[in-house]
């Protein structure tokens, strides 16, 4: 029972974080219909620059996350600017631009490892080590910050898009371009904005990533399954539903961590995955 | 026979004729191996393309069916002791079911959703063997290279023809694919699936055939490699880079024509060689991912859509 209820929580801290990777790819892969594989890479580079700066300069983790999303968000524009010329104005968007972004994926991570080698990598802050606990269910703080940290930038993320104009304009392109252009917004700009903003978003989870463990370039092979599945599980773009899926794949990969064996996680969200989209590919809370 | 097919077979048989010739001259024992990784690589990228370029489903599973063709000749190996024709037979078999298991996927799962699913099934496999300790675990097997080496000077001589082999057959099978009647059905459920199930075209016949071969293909690929480096773990048997390498190549060559993966995977596989050997082995890899994204920007249509 100690255990059981030491996992669920942890599972919760864990799929809280989920959320917060998965919320750029709810974005791009449920809004804005582009395949971006290559999304857990930026999040491994997110952490890669945090773990430089906070070894350089001993900023905190997080600061230095939410510093860098301006930085991430320029390149995320960038890369939907070439993405947009090559690939979706000639109309082969889906699997050119996917072997685009596989390809993109893959020399982030080699670039990686040529550089930094396949050690794994660290950060220090002073909350780091420290735990707190509740009757017999104990709650590391590398755990807990990136819990709240992460469920700020979700639930950020979901008001900005169901508040603001931009953020509708977001929703809109999704549904309905020409409507979108009628109303005399550039559905180009929109999803250029909207793929930066998600890219920007890599650049927090990337932080809290390394805040919770030691990283290394490949760990990002295994997000993409934690990200695909808890995007198609949640409905493709739902961010609630995302919220939701995120909580579940957590809750059931330390479950399954715990009472199995840690060797058997990775299985899980691609399980998950593979029968989310043979059963029911419009995920749990799906629009047809 | 045509005029064509005869000129292709004897182009086939001068290729293997050559590759024979070349055992018994060159006593370089590294270029054998370089030349077995290329021809790896090349039936790789000839299966990819069956289902990837003529069908247009895109598989980034890749890797897991190499792996499954490496891991079924490890498992026969070590449990019956079969030889190395039986374990190709064994690999072609377990790969080709599993293919034609991914061909039953795509009822369901069009474009994206399919290329995810060959991936998050790669990595499902790739968790079971890294738990089974039988073959290894994830520490990984080792094996021993049998002694027999038929009348050829060393191991990898033989390897290397046999290779040969298997890359001519499998590029005469794809040639066929793609020129036959059964492959301008393909080519209708790349261009328009819904259009070509209405004129008539079995769909989904074309997309089992299609999928099996190709997983036939890569189990062929993979199960001599355990005895070709005799060192196997799940880490390089579902390594990425064989998943990019058999993508990047057609794409690199041209999808649409038989003969684009060959001069891929010829082209990248030797380029690949002379870089590991010359600068060093990760550079090679990136060069890959960079030459894919250029590829795919600058030049869809790949060398032989250039060429046209």
């Amino acid at each position: 029972m100690d255990l059981f209820s030491n996992a669920i929580v942890a599972g919760i801290l864990l799929g809280a974080f989920y959320a917060a990777v998965a919320v750029g790819l709810a974005i791009t892969f449920g809004q804005l219909d582009i395949v971006n594989i290559a999304h857990p890479a930026f999040v491994i580079a997110g952490s890669y620059c945090t773990w430089i700066i906070n070894t350089r300069l001993g900023l905190d983790p997080v600061l230095i996350g939410v510093l860098l999303t301006p930085i991430f968000f320029v390149v995320g524009a960038g890369i939907y600017r070439i993405y947009y010329a090559a690939f979706e104005r000639t109309g082969q968007e889906s699997l050119s631009g996917l072997a685009f972004f596989f390809g993109m994926m893959f020399i982030i991570e080699v670039v990686l490892i040529l550089v930094y080698g396949v050690d794994y990598r660290l950060v220090s802050a002073g909350y780091i080590g420290g735990t707190i606990e509740f009757g017999y269910v104990g709650i590391p703080f590398r755990m807990l910050v990136p819990c709240v940290v992460a469920a700020a930038v979700t639930v950020g993320v979901w008001l900005y898009l169901s508040r603001t104009f931009t953020g509708r304009a977001i929703l809109a392109v999704a549904q309905d371009r020409l409507a979108l252009q009628l109303m005399g917004a550039d559905p180009v700009r929109i999803k250029q904005f909207a793929f930066g903003l998600a890219i920007a978003t890599t650049a927090i989870a990337g932080s809290l990533l390394i805040i919770i463990g030691p990283v290394e370039p490949s760990v990002g092979r295994v997000y993409i399954g934690r990200a695909f599945a808890i995007v198609v599980l949640g409905g493709m773009g739902s961010i609630p539903g995302m919220i939701v899926a995120a909580l579940i794949l957590g809750v059931v990969e330390t479950l399954v961590g715990t009472f199995m064996g840690p060797s058997w996680a990775p299985a899980v969200a691609f399980g998950v995955l593979l029968l989310t989209l043979a059963i029911r590919p419009t995920g749990l809370f799906g629009r047809q | 026979m045509k005029r064509a097919d005869i000129v292709f077979s004897a182009i086939l048989a001068a290729v293997f004729l050559s590759g024979l010739g070349l055992t018994e001259v060159m006593k370089n024992e590294y270029y054998f191996n370089a030349m077995y990784v290329v021809l790896q690589a090349t039936i790789m990228a000839v299966a990819w393309n069956i289902l990837g370029g003529f069908t247009g489903y895109v598989n980034f599973g890749s890797a897991g069916f190499f792996a499954i063709g490496a891991y079924t000749s490890i498992v026969l190996d070590k449990a019956f002791g079969l030889p190395l024709p039986f374990l190709i037979l064994g690999g072609a078999t377990v790969c080709g079911a599993l293919g034609l298991g991914v061909g039953y996927l795509t009822l369901r799962l069009k474009g994206v959703y399919f290329a995810i699913a060959t991936l998050a099934m790669a990595i499902v496999f790739e968790t079971f063997i890294n738990n089974w300790s039988y073959v290894g675990g994830a520490r990984g097997v080792y094996l021993l290279t049998p002694e027999k080496h038929l009348w050829f000077d060393s191991y990898i001589q033989m390897l290397f023809v046999l290779m040969l082999a298997l890359a001519l057959a499998c590029i005469a099978v794809s040639r066929f694919l793609n020129s036959s009647r059964l492959g301008r059905g393909l080519a209708a459920i790349r261009d328009d699936e819904v259009a070509a199930e209405c004129a008539g075209v079995p769909t989904l016949r074309l997309k089992l055939i299609s999928a099996t071969v190709m997983g036939a293909m890569m189990g062929i690929a993979g199960a001599p490699y355990p005895f070709f480096v005799t060192f196997v773990d799940p880490l390089s048997a579902f390594s990425l880079f064989v998943a990019v390498n058999s993508i990047a190549m057609p794409m690199i060559g041209g999808t649409a024509h038989w003969l684009g993966p060959v001069i891929g995977a010829l082209l990248v596989g030797t380029a690949q060689e002379i870089i590991t050997v010359n600068v060093s082995s990760e550079l090679n890899v990136l060069l890959v991912g960079i030459m894919l994204v250029v590829f795919i920007t600058l030049a869809p249509q790949g060398i032989v859509g250039l060429a046209q």
